[in-house]
C-alpha cells in the first residue's frame, strides 16, 4: 500500500479464477463427487474451477436473479443449509446440489382491473395459503433472509400490501416452495401480491399521468425536432447553460427560470 | 461489523473517517467537489479511458463495417465461421410458424413480445437461458423519465446528448426521451412497486449527468422489479406468447431477397435444432460484457456474449458505435468474491463520495460515467493514490456511511437493501465502513444500427436494447438503459405489427448467407478455423482445458 508508481498496475483476469501461489485448497463434494478447490471461492466459481460449464444454475452471478439456489450440508452436521451458489463461500466438507428449477404453481390469470378486494383476490387465486402449518421452514430456507412465513401470514390476514413489502427482496429462486409441507409456491403468491399492491393498493402518480397525456398529445415532438436539427455548437451551448435542480429541492418546489420547454 | 476488511485496510479507513466530518459539513452546505470543465473531461478521457487507446483493438476485416477498429475479443467472434454453414437440413418445413419471433428474454425482448401480443399477433420468445435471465435484472439504480414539473423530454434530451458527448443518433434520443413518461406510466399500470411518496408521486433523484431529478427506482433492485413484473405479465399472455427457454437462436434465416425470415434455435439441453418461420424477427440479446475486453471484470449477466450481434452481422446488418464500451466507475474491488459486481450509482446519487488512499476527494461524484471511470483510473494508476487489495487489485473508497450521516440512520439499509446484504455476507457493513471500488466493464454502447422504429438495415429484422448502438452515443447515463430497452422494445413490437398489417411476408428461409460469409472470410485470409456465436462463457482453468484433450466429448 505504497505510492510507488511501478506498483500501480491492477490484476486483470476477467472472471477466471487464478489462485495465488500460496492459495489453500479444500475438498468439497459436488453432487457426491469430491473436488479440490481453492478456499474463499463462491460455490459457483468453485464449480467452474472444478470444470463445470453451466447451462442451468448460473445467471447474474451477483445474487439477484435466482438461478443458482443450492442446498448443502457440512459433513458430520445434520443441518440442511441453503444459499445462492454465486454468494456462498465454499467450506471444507461441503456436500452440495443445486436446484436450478423447481415445479411451482402460478395462478393462471391476474386481473389488475377487477373490483374484487385485494385480499379476496389473493385468497381465490391461491387458496392453498390457508394450509400453511406455520413450520417456518420457508423462512429458514430463504437465501435472501426474507421472513417468508411472515409474509404468507400477512396474506392470510388480508394485509396484501404489508406482505408485498415484506417480500420485496424476493428473487424467485423457488427454494421456499421446494421445502413447503403445505405445497405452497410462496414466491408466486408474493409476485401476485406485489403487482396488486403496485397497481391497486398504492395511489397512482398524478404528475406522471399528466405528463404522459402531454406526450400523447404530441406536445414535445416539435421541441425535440428542433433539437435534432440544431447545430452541434448551439446544442453544446444549451447543454452547458442548462440549470441544475438542487439536490435537496423538495418535489414540485423548484422550477427553472426558463419554463417555455416544459 | 467490519471484520471483512484486513487490519491494513481498516487502518486506511481511519483516514476516511478523519475527513468525514468536514466533508459532511460541506455537503450539508451544498458545497461539492468542483465538476470538470469540458477540456478537463477530454484530458482525462484521452489519457486514461480504455476506449481512447489502441491497446487490445484491431480493424475488422469483413462485412458492412469492414475497417472499423473494435476490441479484439469482439473481432474474433465476427471473423469466425458459422457452426451451421455446411449443415444438411431440410429448411422447407419450419418447426414453428409465428408472426413475430423475439430472440432474447430480458426487458427488451419481453416488452417487444407484450406489445406485439397487444396488437393481436402471435409471438414466440426464444431465450438462451431462463426467461428473465438478462442484464435487466442487474440494473440497480433506476430508470429515467421526465415526468416531474420542472422537467420535460426536452431537458432529458439535452442531458442524454451531452452525456454522450454529442455523438448520439439524434432521432433515437428524441424517441427515447419522448416515450419515457409513457414507459413509467405503463410500468406503474402493470403493478410495479415504484418508490413513491404517500400521495402516489414518484420519488425521483439525480443521477450522473442529469439536470433534473428524474431517476425512478424500486429500492436498489429497479431492474429486477421491472423484469419480474414483465415476465409475470408475459405469463398472463399465454394465449399469444409462447416462451422457449434454454433455446438460443444460433443463426437467422434469410429469404432469397435478403429479408429476414426467422431463425434456427438450438435446445441447449438436448442439442436438437428447430427452425422458426416468422414474419418479423426482433433481436434483443443484450450486451457483450462476458467477452471480458482486455481482461476487465464485468458486471454483466452470464449470458452476455453478444450472440445477436454475430448473427445479425452475418445477415448483413450494419453495426454502429461498436468501438465504444462503458466502464462503470464503481465496480466492487473487494472482497474478492464480489469483484466486478456493480455498486449502483445511486450510492453517489444519495451523497456517497469517492476518496483516495488518504481519504481525500479527487473527483465530482456525478460526472458522466466515462469521465468518472477515467478519473478513478488516473487516481490509482496515474497518481498512485489507490488502495491495493490482498490479491493485487486496486481501488478507491466509496464513502457510503456518509449517506446515513446526510439523510439519517437507516438510509443505507433502506435505500440500498440488496447491496447491503451482498456486503454483509462477507463481514462488511456498508452503513459503517466504505466500499472499495474500481471501474468494471459494464455496458456496450454500440451495437446493431437501428432507426427510431427499431428497424435494422436488414428488412424484416428489428433490434432493441443493449444489442443496438446509437441512442447513447459514446457514453450512456445511468437510468437510460432500462428506459432504452423498454422504449425500443415496444417500438419494435409496434413496428413489426404495422409491417405485418401491411402484408410483410418473407419467402422461404435459407442459410445461404452463411456460405457467402464463410467464403468472404476465407478469401480475405481471415479464417482461423474458429466458430461463433459463443453462447456460453468458458471459465475453465488451463488444467481442465488441457484435460479436455481438444476432443469432442462422446456424450454431448
Amino acid at each position: 500500500m505504497t505510492k510507488s508508481t511501478q506498483d500501480n498496475k491492477p490484476i486483470m483476469v476477467g472472471d477466471r479464477t487464478i489462485p495465488p501461489p500460496d492459495a489453500r485448497f479444500i475438498t468439497i463434494s459436488i453432487m457426491g463427487q469430491p473436488y479440490e478447490v481453492p478456499e474463499t471461492l463462491t460455490i459457483l466459481k468453485a464449480m467452474e474451477y472444478a470444470g463445470y460449464q453451466f447451462k442451468r444454475g448460473c445467471g447474474c452471478r451477483g445474487g439477484i436473479c435466482g438461478a443458482c439456489g443450492t442446498f448443502y450440508r457440512i459433513e458430520g452436521d445434520h443441518t440442511l443449509r441453503t444459499g445462492l451458489a454465486c454468494q456462498t463461500v465454499v467450506e471444507p466438507g461441503m456436500i452440495l446440489a443445486q436446484v436450478p428449477f423447481f415445479p411451482s404453481n402460478r395462478a393462471p390469470d391476474l386481473d389488475l382491473d377487477t373490483k374484487t378486494p385485494a385480499d379476496e383476490q389473493i385468497a381465490t387465486l391461491y387458496p392453498e395459503i390457508f394450509r400453511c402449518v406455520g413450520c417456518g421452514t420457508c423462512t429458514r430456507t430463504c437465501p435472501m433472509d426474507i421472513d417468508v412465513m411472515g409474509y404468507i401470514a400477512y396474506f392470510k390476514r388480508g394485509d396484501i400490501k404489508g406482505g408485498a413489502e415484506k417480500s420485496f427482496d424476493c428473487i424467485m429462486c423457488g427454494l421456499c416452495a421446494s421445502r413447503c409441507p403445505a405445497n405452497i409456491s410462496q414466491f408466486n403468491v408474493a409476485m401476485t401480491a406485489r403487482r396488486i399492491t403496485g397497481a391497486r393498493l398504492t395511489p397512482r402518480s398524478e404528475v406522471t399521468a399528466a405528463r404522459a397525456e402531454q406526450v400523447r398529445s404530441g406536445r414535445y415532438e416539435p421541441m425535440l425536432a428542433e433539437l435534432c436539427e440544431m447545430s452541434a455548437e448551439d446544442l453544446k451551448t444549451l447543454y452547458v447553460e442548462r440549470e441544475r435542480e438542487p439536490d435537496l429541492a423538495k418535489p414540485g418546489e423548484w422550477m427553472p427560470k426558463d419554463q417555455t420547454k416544459l | 461489523m467490519s471484520e471483512g476488511y484486513t487490519p491494513e485496510m481498516l487502518d486506511l479507513i481511519k483516514r476516511v473517517e478523519a475527513s468525514r466530518p468536514q466533508r459532511l459539513a460541506e455537503s450539508r452546505a451544498g458545497k461539492a467537489f468542483p465538476a470538470m470543465s469540458m477540456d478537463q473531461r477530454d484530458e482525462v478521457l484521452n489519457q486514461y479511458h480504455p476506449d481512447y487507446t489502441d491497446e487490445g483493438r484491431r480493424a475488422l476485416g469483413i462485412g458492412p463495417n469492414k475497417g472499423e477498429v473494435y476490441p479484439e475479443e469482439l473481432i474474433d467472434l465476427l471473423e469466425s465461421r458459422s457452426m451451421l454453414e455446411s449443415v444438411k437440413a431440410d429448411l422447407s418445413k419450419p418447426d414453428y410458424e409465428t408472426d413475430v419471433l423475439v430472440i432474447g428474454g430480458g426487458g427488451g425482448g419481453s416488452s417487444a413480445a407484450l406489445t406485439a401480443a397487444a396488437e393481436g399477433l402471435n409471438v414466440i420468445l426464444a431465450t438462451k437461458l431462463r426467461h428473465g435471465d438478462s442484464n435487466t435484472v442487474m440494473a440497480e439504480g433506476g430508470i429515467q423519465g421526465a415526468d416531474q414539473e420542472p422537467d420535460s423530454p426536452y431537458f432529458h434530451y439535452l442531458d442524454v446528448i451531452g452525456g454522450g458527448h454529442f455523438t448520439n443518433e439524434r432521432s433515437l434520443v428524441a424517441a427515447l426521451t419522448n416515450d419515457a413518461p409513457l414507459i413509467i406510466e405503463w410500468l406503474e399500470s402493470l403493478g410495479m412497486m415504484f418508490d413513491k411518496h404517500p400521495d402516489g408521486r414518484m420519488k425521483t433523484r439525480h443521477g450522473g449527468g442529469t439536470s433534473r431529478k428524474r431517476m425512478h427506482s424500486a429500492g436498489d433492485m429497479t431492474g429486477a422489479e421491472i423484469m419480474r413484473v414483465l415476465r409475470d405479465e408475459t405469463r398472463n399472455r399465454k394465449d399469444k406468447i409462447r416462451i422457449l427457454e434454454f433455446s438460443p437462436a444460433i443463426e437467422l434465416l434469410m429469404d432469397k431477397d435478403g429479408r429476414c425470415a426467422g431463425a434456427v434455435l438450438n435446445n441447449l439441453e438436448t442439442g436438437a435444432y428447430y427452425t422458426v418461420k416468422a414474419k418479423a424477427t426482433v433481436i434483443a440479446t443484450g450486451g457483450t460484457g462476458r467477452l471480458h475486453y482486455r481482461g476487465f471484470a464485468c458486471t454483466n449477466h452470464y449470458g452476455a456474449t453478444g450472440d445477436g450481434l454475430v448473427m445479425a452481422y452475418r445477415a448483413g446488418a450494419r453495426l454502429g458505435y461498436m468501438d465504444s464500451v462503458q466502464y462503470h466507475p464503481t465496480g466492487t474491488a473487494y472482497p474478492e468474491q464480489n469483484v466486478g459486481l456493480l455498486v449502483t450509482e445511486k450510492v453517489r446519487g444519495l451523497g456517497g463520495q469517492l476518496l483516495n488512499i488518504d481519504g481525500e476527494q479527487f473527483v465530482f461524484p456525478l460526472e458522466p460515467r466515462d469521465v468518472e471511470s477515467a478519473a478513478i483510473i488516473r487516481e490509482c494508476v496515474g497518481r498512485g493514490n489507490g488502495v491495493k487489495t490482498p490479491t493485487g487489485r486496486l481501488g478507491v473508497w466509496l464513502d457510503s456511511p456518509l449517506i446515513d450521516e446526510l439523510h439519517g440512520p437507516g438510509t443505507v439499509q433502506r435505500e440500498l437493501p440488496a447491496k447491503y446484504i451482498q456486503f454483509k455476507r462477507f463481514g462488511i457493513d456498508i452503513a459503517k465502513v466504505p466500499m472499495l471500488v474500481y471501474p468494471t466493464l459494464h455496458y456496450q454502447n454500440g451495437g446493431i444500427a437501428i432507426n427510431d422504429q427499431s428497424e435494422t438495415t436488414v428488412p424484416g429484422l428489428y433490434a432493441a436494447g443493449e444489442t443496438t448502438g446509437g441512442v447513447h452515443g459514446h457514453n450512456r447515463l445511468m437510468g437510460n438503459s432500462l428506459l432504452d430497452i423498454l422504449v425500443f422494445g415496444r417500438r419494435a413490437g409496434s413496428a413489426a405489427a404495422k409491417a405485418i398489417a401491411a402484408g410483410a411476408e418473407p419467402g422461404p428461409g435459407t442459410l445461404e448467407h452463411l456460405v457467402q460469409y464463410g467464403k468472404e472470410l476465407s478469401d480475405a485470409g481471415l479464417d482461423r478455423g474458429a466458430i461463433s456465436p459463443m453462447i456460453l462463457p468458458n471459465y475453465a482453468t488451463d488444467e481442465i482445458r488441457q484435460r479436455r484433450w481438444d476432443v469432442k466429448s462422446p456424450t454431448v
